[in-house]
């Protein structure tokens, strides 16, 4: 059986609350042992037959990062990104396991496509564990409920129609009602489409000056109210994506405070950028959400502190040029996210934001429990799903090097602080930096 | 001299220098458009290309005369965006432009900030003839050559911009040049037609129409565009007129020597009264001559000789 070490590394598990030098011992893909580095007395002999070493001294080593909101576009969109492109992007940003929307061509909203996605992503992913995400409605309609128990058998670990807003407030409750017989989340892109108009951009000062439509907050605040009232009607597991405004983090809270089962994501780019970055027409600072003010960032990153936030998502949202560089209404929303996502994060950290044992939890361990996966944690006998990085170097991003098809992201050309180094699933190494 | 800059991609960006530097400029070429022979050699072997994806007979016309009366060669694309073909992006077409060898492109777009997507993409000049609800800098600029006619100043000027703000490329350069030049500007509308943090342009602003008339030399009546009428941001064009349309018991507030400019084409008895438009006050059609020179003035100053002395 074959045999990983991961020497002499700074481990940081925020479930376990280890923080600390430790050697990592992992056999049969799962963790075998957790030794102290200091004390550690077992020998390990480089050059035993069966037996990798990686040398971890001055590296940070955490358990795998995983993204619970990703758009691969496979199948039907694979000009934008391939499962496989996705699932290296993912590999090269960190990520051991990733969820993907159910907005292809087809819609994911049947067995027959979660099977060709878990198919594709065995045959020709990168390694990292994709778990499909089914649509809620077939085709996305936002008719009638999809055959959730038959998706939770095909593999799926959530329902969501992301990308269209559900509107019927009665099908979000049969939503959350029924999924519950499956313990399957019901994640909700919370936007009223009516409010939101044909708008481009946060509606505010900015967009008074560009001369772009602007989306107001209350177009997210009031969906996010509305599904918060539905969860504590059903009982219902509600998880709110890509959550941007300052009213949604003060209703989650108060929700959590009266014990509605609700969890919540930010995007990277919501933590870190505000509508001041669409000023030139940038339409990489294009996306839906849009970015918003100044104060609704601050907000976030206190929901994200406090644990009002419990995760971070990247919305990885590939598109090709064609999509892109056009005039900016008329640009497609979203940019990738899976290969900035950790450094972004790790500024936070350095900011002083974040911990470094918090921004693990919030791309690790808490993405795991949300969707009640035994992941997240580097304790005996968790898979050895594990992120190896390199803080103390930069990297800069640029077209050439970025693993996904598609390069629209608002940070080309920036240097940023922290390089991957590993990526391991099932204590196979997926990615080498 | 030419302005140190590549392109016109608003009035936000230009500083008062450079806009008294504009205005003087176009002043000196409305001469030119009273002569006989209503050309100069200046931009000789020059060529624009007016690149208008939104119609606008009255804007390009003034443009294209602009170039030839400078000599240049002026080629006018019409593009409708319905017929863009499929798969071609904005920088597919400013390439396809370029290879053309053109010295100005200048453009009409209805998505706002189009010309600078563009200008990005090309090495030429590139002078935006209005995009979306952004800025319209030419239109600007020939409301404040009329102003500074009639006045003599527009320093301390009372202006007032009244209409649908939120979708006006007009009212935002507007703002922009009338304040950078010492002008006090209060915006007024519905507040369905006022954009949050307007006042953050420099300017005041008001649902009272009468407030922001008081005392006011110069007023700009900005067209409603009627299919706004669906989107609820007013309910009946009566009711519009009633409350928001100039009229002559509303201009009474005014200044006596009251100036009133209108980027038309006017809807008569909607935001203004016939009586109003056609009054000694109106200057609608002095507005048209300034906008050819202030067009001949732009070009002059991207394209034109590097010397001073070579004007005209
Ligand atoms: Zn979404």
């Amino acid at each position: 059986m074959n045999r990983l070490v991961i020497k002499g590394g700074r481990l940081v598990d925020p479930a376990s609350g280890v923080d600390g030098i430790y050697n990592i011992y992992i056999m049969g893909g799962r963790i075998a042992s957790i030794k102290k580095a200091d004390t550690d007395t077992s020998e390990i002999i480089p050059g035993s037959p069966g037996l990798d070493i990686i040398d971890a001294e001055n590296l940070l080593v955490i358990p795998g990062l995983i993204d619970l909101h990703t758009h691969l576009r496979e199948p039907g969109y694979e000009y934008k990104e391939t499962i496989q492109s996705g699932t290296r992007a993912a590999a090269a940003g960190g990520f051991t396991t990733i969820l993907c929307m159910a907005n292809t061509r087809p819609v994911n909203d049947s067995e027959s496509v979660t099977s060709y996605i878990k198919k594709k992503a065995a045959e020709e992913g990168s390694g990292v564990n994709v778990l499909p995400i089914g649509a809620l409605s077939p085709g996305q309609k936002g008719e009638r409920l999809t055959e959730i128990g038959e998706l939770k058998a095909a593999g799926c670990a959530a329902i969501s129609d992301d990308g269209v807003p559900v509107e019927d407030p009665g099908l979000m409750r049969r939503a959350l009602e029924y999924s519950k017989a499956f313990k399957m989340p019901v994640i909700s892109h919370a936007e009223d489409a009516h409010l939101a108009g044909s708008g481009v951009m946060n509606e505010g000062v900015v967009a008074t000056r560009l001369g772009l439509k602007g989306i107001p907050n209350a177009a997210e605040d009031m969906i996010v109210a509305r599904d918060i009232s539905l969860a504590e009607l059903t009982g219902g597991r509600l998880h709110i994506a890509h959550v941007s405004t300052k009213g949604a983090v003060e209703l989650i809270r108060a929700a959590k405070k009266r014990g509605v089962n609700v969890t919540a994501e930010a995007t990277p780019h919501h933590l870190t950028l505000t509508d001041e970055a669409v000023i030139g027409y940038d339409t990489n600072t294009k996306m839906n959400p849009p970015l918003r003010s100044m104060e609704d960032v601050e907000a976030l990153r206190a929901g994200l502190k406090d644990g009002t936030i419990d995760c971070v998502a990247t919305d990885h949202a590939p598109h090709s040029t064609i999509e892109k560089d056009v005039e900016f209404d008329k640009a497609s929303n979203g940019i990738i996210g899976l290969e900035t996502a950790f450094s972004l994060i790790y500024g936070l950290v350095e900011e002083g934001v974040l911990t470094l044992s918090e921004a693990v939890k919030a791309m690790s361990t808490n993405p795991a429990k949300a969707i009640g996966i035994d992941k997240g944690s580097l304790r005996v006998g968790f898979p050895a799903d594990i992120t190896i990085i390199d803080l103390n170097r930069s990297w800069t991003v640029e077209a050439s090097r970025l693993k996904s098809k598609s390069k629209n992201s608002p940070w080309l050309g920036k240097t940023l602080k922290g390089v991957v180094v590993n990526t391991i699933v099932g204590g196979n190494v997926i990615y080498k930096a | 001299m030419r302005l140190k800059r590549k392109d016109i991609l608003g009035i936000e960006d230009l500083t008062p220098d450079e806009l008294e530097r504009i205005l003087a400029t176009a002043e000196s070429f409305k001469e030119v458009s009273a002569r006989e022979i209503k050309k100069v050699p200046t931009l000789r072997g020059k060529t624009v290309i007016n690149l208008f994806y939104e119609p606008s007979t009255r804007t390009r016309t003034s443009f294209e005369i602009a170039a030839k009366r400078m000599s240049a060669d002026a080629v006018n694309i019409s593009v409708s965006t319905s017929s863009v073909v499929k798969g071609e992006t904005l920088k597919d077409t400013a390439k396809n432009l370029e290879a053309m060898r053109p010295d100005c492109i200048v453009v009409r777009h209805s998505s706002s900030g189009t010309p600078h997507m563009l200008a990005k993409y090309v090495g030429c000049s590139v002078i935006n003839a209005g995009d979306g609800a952004h800025e319209h800098p030419s239109q600007a600029l020939l409301d404040m050559l009329t102003v500074k006619e009639k006045k003599g100043r527009i320093e301390g000027l009372k202006v007032a911009i009244i209409g649908d703000i939120t979708h006006s490329r007009v009212a935002r350069s507007n703002i922009y040049g009338f304040t950078k030049l010492g002008a006090e500007v209060t915006v007024a509308g519905p507040p369905t037609m006022l954009p949050p943090g307007i006042e953050n342009l420099g300017c005041k602003a008001t649902s009272d129409v009468e407030a922001a008339l008081k005392g006011a030399d110069v007023i700009m009546m900005l067209r409603i565009q009627l299919e706004r009428q669906k989107e609820s941001l007013f309910p009946t064009l009566r009711e519009y007129s009633r409350f928001y349309g100039l009229n002559e018991s509303k201009l009474k507030g005014a200044k006596d020597d009251v100036i009133i400019l209108h980027p038309g084409p006017i809807n008569r008895g909607v935001e203004i009264s016939s009586e109003v438009a056609d009054g000694p006050y109106s200057l609608i059609l002095d507005q048209v001559t300034n906008g050819v020179a202030v067009r001949m003035a732009l070009f002059y100053l991207l394209l034109g000789a590097a010397r001073e002395d070579a004007v005209v």
